[in-house]
């Protein structure tokens, strides 16, 4: 009895609290990625212009984020049954948006970032994600 | 030192290849940082030391690969990738490596 109200507790406090920081960091997602929208980001590596380069260097950004207790119990869930588990799609999605925001912040003055790459790993098995996103940098001269 | 992830250092000219350069390393978190994860996973949001945790080991690990590159003369390290393996439960290696290159 006792285990059952503290699983009730647990994925109540995962719904509601997880639920509202998932809403406050998409928030702040979209306020920065806007502020940043200025500067491009490319995959790929050959997107320069002719002028003079004043430097060229290699930046990067990272971010984990971890799932709550519901999101958990839900991808359990879907683990038996099959199918999309759309649940942990936004987790990643956080990471990954959250992890270029923070690589465009490092190089707020310059002109482009070539060849973005991104690459993920687990933290740990329950599901939370680590992202890195790395890329050059290009200054022109001004 | 000049790193970029792109096959040349844009705007200077390459004079001489050294060819592969790396570095690694491998770090465990400690148990408190693995507890407070822990209560993250109930609630959700921001692992904040573990992003700490990966940020240092990846400069460590560039570090490595810099001062390897400088021993062979070179002043630029070109096509730098990352890579990243977990070995263990709470344990990250974290490799990265280029191609160590003298600019003019």
């Amino acid at each position: 009895m006792f285990d059952l109200i503290s699983f009730i507790i647990l994925v109540g406090l995962g719904y509601f609290i997880g639920t509202q920081i998932e809403k406050k960091h998409y928030a702040s997602l979209k306020r920065r990625e806007a502020l940043y929208l200025q500067l491009p980001a490319v995959t790929a590596k050959n997107m320069l212009e002719e002028r003079p380069i004043e430097k060229a260097s290699l930046i990067s950004g990272s971010a984990a984020i971890s799932t709550d207790y519901f999101k958990t119990l839900l991808s359990g869930l879907r683990n038996f049954l099959g199918g999309e588990i759309s649940a942990h799609e936004t987790i990643l999605d956080r990471a990954r948006r959250e992890a270029i925001v923070r690589l465009k912040e490092k190089a707020a003055d310059a002109d482009i970032i070539l060849n973005l790459r991104i690459e993920t790993s687990t933290v740990s098995l329950m599901g939370g994600a680590e992202v890195l996103a790395y890329g050059t940098a290009i200054y022109y001269k001004k | 030192m000049i790193l970029t992830n792109i096959e040349s250092v844009p705007g200077k000219k390459i004079i001489e290849h050294y060819g592969l350069v790396c570095g690694s390393t491998i770090r465990a978190k400690n148990a408190f940082k693995d507890l407070g994860a822990g209560f993250k996973n109930i609630f959700g949001g921001e692992l904040k030391s573990y992003t700490a945790l990966m940020e240092e080991s990846r400069g460590q690990a560039i570090e490595r690969m810099m001062q390897q590159a400088q021993a062979l003369g070179a002043n630029a390290i070109i096509n730098v990738r990352f890579s990243t393996s977990n070995i263990a439960q709470g344990a990250a290696e974290l490799y990265v490596y280029g191609t160590a290159i003298k600019t003019e």
